[in-house]
């Protein structure tokens, strides 16, 4: 048997609203991927060390602030930095449908603002990782 | 079809089945002295005034609050200048979690979400021309509430408005906190004696200022249906309650400054049913349980607050009218306090021309359609009679569980609430998805996914490096010394058990920053280990 695809999913900044990352999180999960969440207010810092401790093959960021341009900014550095650029990044949440260029360009794999079906969350992450159904 | 009709459940979100009609049969064991009253009387189902809107409308007060303090300055008078008659205050997230804008955590998040503050100074710009005893704030902090309850206090003495007068309330509810939104910084312990010592503080110095607002509204937002929202909140709320008592404050000293703060959407008349059983569920839980003898201290005084999950992100102008529902339930519900989402809000924190749109649909269910020409008057009805006793029993029903799972701190401290709410989320998105939970524009009637034009608040970053560079200043300007001492002083009685409010009011008025206040409280108190089990 094929090994589940393992997804992490993380609240980077301050923001505290995580019903969000948590219904994805449960969804994708009822989809048999293998789902990490590491709770509220992650550093940087804190999203690379789960990302090195459990080597997940997407990391799904959850962003309601509106600070999603200089938080993925600073991450994908960061990822880069450690050598962990590999692993494909998603967005979703509050998202100005004119910053979802900028946020692809940061190397941003796929971008969801509220309102985005969940079936396409999984259909894309399937794509990423090579599992098209 | 007839049948079809019948046979169909159409069960309310707290789980309540309703019937096709109501009959007296349905209130028949009601007794209108002992479950009802008159408005003003116990147990005050029917409303905390004998007159209610006849005698004064409802409190107008849109959360509004971004960028810095001048740019909210503006705002504030903005509103005041349309007739609104309080304030809301929302404030960044760096200053919601205790830090200053300088702090590497803070990067991007400066006056995004609302007006960032630093140190004194900035509560000053934004209360600048605002009599603090004639306008009262609601500010929605929580964590580092103690400080800002002592900012408060310090610009109201440098406006020489004395303390007695000052009428204010700052949200102050960290439990809500760790179940949703997420702004909490310290353990459940060491925020509960934080807000033991506002709660003493003000009960002694400053009467007219209500310490505490206990928010089922976020908690709603969560995921919880309307009879959890009122359970939770309680639940918490007596929880307060007894920190208060534990300082020794009669309960009449104190009850009556504790007020909610709830949500209004979706099935109407559950929400009115919420709101009248809740209110006479609470007059009986203070009066059987703290023995007060006051009225007030009976009173559950509530914020309506309508509610970001009703609304939609497709034609965003449909949450105009969604509002005016929210509105008209919370008006029948008795409120005394209301604000609105406004239509643009799953986009970004409102334009201006949004919030007067909020402001003006208050204003014309006050003025305008005969709301407010007699009280209660849905009361009598079988129907609502009937829910109104079926949603308090849900709401107990709702509070034994909590009981059960060793009272509300240890059920958060735990996560017992939070993966129960996320499970109930997941659930109604799948409810969304399926059909079965109507969305008009979302998930019925849907047009095509062009996104729609949206006149949108714009965030700059030039905010931060504004805030930061203005931060520098005061801290170039202030006496260091004293800055130190007052820390140390902090430091020193946050480790002993004396209340904290006057050591944190010395802190503020020689303008030690937020952040440094809270760094010194987080390394005595270390900080909340959220449980993440989903």
């Amino acid at each position: 048997m094929m090994k589940p695809i393992k997804v992490l999913i993380t609240k980077p900044g301050l923001d505290g609203h995580d019903r969000g990352a948590k219904v994805v999180a449960h969804y994708l999960r009822e989809c048999g991927m293998e789902v990490i969440y590491t709770g509220l207010h992650k550093s940087s810092e804190d999203i690379v060390a789960q990302a090195r401790e459990h080597k997940p093959d997407v990391i799904g960021l959850s962003i309601m602030s509106g600070a999603y341009l200089p938080l993925a900014e600073k991450l994908m550095a960061k990822l880069k930095e450690e050598n962990l650029a590999h692993t494909p990044v998603i967005v979703g949440g509050v998202i100005r449908s004119e910053d979802i260029p900028a946020l692809k360009s940061l190397g941003v794999a796929g971008v969801f603002p509220s309102g985005s079906r969940l079936a396409d969350i999984e259909k894309l992450i399937a794509n990423i990782c090579h599992r098209d159904s | 079809m007839a049948k079809q009709s019948e046979s169909r459940p159409f069960p309310l979100s707290s789980g309540i089945p309703v019937k096709p009609v109501y009959t007296p049969e349905d209130t028949k064991d009601l007794d209108y002295h002992h479950d009802l009253g008159d408005p003003g009387q116990y147990p005050f189902t029917r409303g905390i005034h004998p007159l209610m809107y006849r005698a004064r409308p409802w409190t107008m007060r849109q959360y509004a609050g971004f960028g810095t303090a001048r740019e909210t300055n503006e705002r504030f008078k903005y509103l005041i200048a349309h007739g609104q008659n309080a304030l809301n205050v929302a404030f960044d997230l760096p200053t919601q979690l205790g830090l200053d804008s300088d702090d590497p955590l803070a990067y991007g998040e400066v006056g995004r979400v609302g007006m960032a503050v630093d140190t004194l100074n900035d509560m000053e710009e934004a209360f600048q021309g605002i009599p603090l005893d004639a306008i009262s704030s609601s500010l929605t902090i929580n964590a580092p509430a103690a400080v800002f309850i002592a900012m408060y206090a310090v610009v109201a003495e440098k406006q020489g408005v004395p303390l007695d007068k000052v009428a204010g309330t700052p949200q102050n509810d960290i439990l809500k906190e760790y179940i949703g939104r997420g702004a909490w910084v310290f353990p459940a312990k060491p925020s509960l004696r934080l807000i033991g010592d506002t709660i003493e503080y003000c009960t002694r110095h400053m009467p007219r200022y209500n310490p505490v607002s206990v928010c089922g509204y976020h908690i709603r937002e969560s995921g919880a249906n309307p009879a959890q929202e009122m359970a939770y909140a309680f639940a918490i709320a007596l929880t307060y309650l007894q920190l208060g008592v534990d300082r020794g404050l009669p309960i009449d000293s104190f009850a009556g400054r504790i007020s909610f703060n709830f949500n209004v959407f979706g099935k109407l008349f559950e929400e009115v049913a919420k709101f009248r059983a809740g209110r006479r569920l609470w007059a009986r839980l203070v009066k059987q349980r703290f023995g007060a003898k006051e009225p007030r201290s009976m009173w559950m005084r509530m914020l309506a607050g309508g509610g970001g999950r009703g609304l939609t992100k497709e034609e965003p102008e449909n949450n105009i009218v969604r509002g005016a529902y929210y509105a008209l339930a919370g008006v029948l519900g008795g409120c005394q306090t209301m604000a609105l989402c406004c239509y643009d809000e799953a986009y970004t924190i409102p334009t201006a021309k949004a919030q007067l749109i909020s402001l003006r649909t208050m204003q014309i269910l006050a003025d305008e359609v005969g709301l407010t020409d007699t009280v209660d008057p849905l009361a009598g009805s079988y129907f609502i009679e009937a829910l109104t006793d079926h949603m308090e029993k849900k709401i107990l029903e709702y509070m034994d569980e909590v009981d059960k799972a060793g009272g509300i701190v240890s059920a958060i401290e735990t996560g017992v609430i939070q993966r129960q709410l996320a499970r109930q989320a997941y659930e109604e998105e799948k409810r969304i998805i399926s059909g079965e939970l109507i969305k008009i524009g979302v998930n019925k009637y849907r047009q095509s996914a062009e996104e729609p034009k949206v006149e949108l608040h714009p965030h700059s970053m030039e905010n931060e490096s504004y805030q930061v560079a203005r931060l520098r200043k005061v801290k170039a300007e202030r006496d260091e010394a004293k800055v130190e001492k007052a820390l140390a002083q902090l430091r020193q009685a946050a480790q002993g058990e004396e209340n904290l409010m006057p050591t944190i009011m010395d802190a503020v008025r020689v303008y030690a920053s937020l952040g440094e206040i809270t760094r010194v409280l987080k390394e005595v108190f270390g900080e909340f280990n959220e449980p993440t089990e989903l």
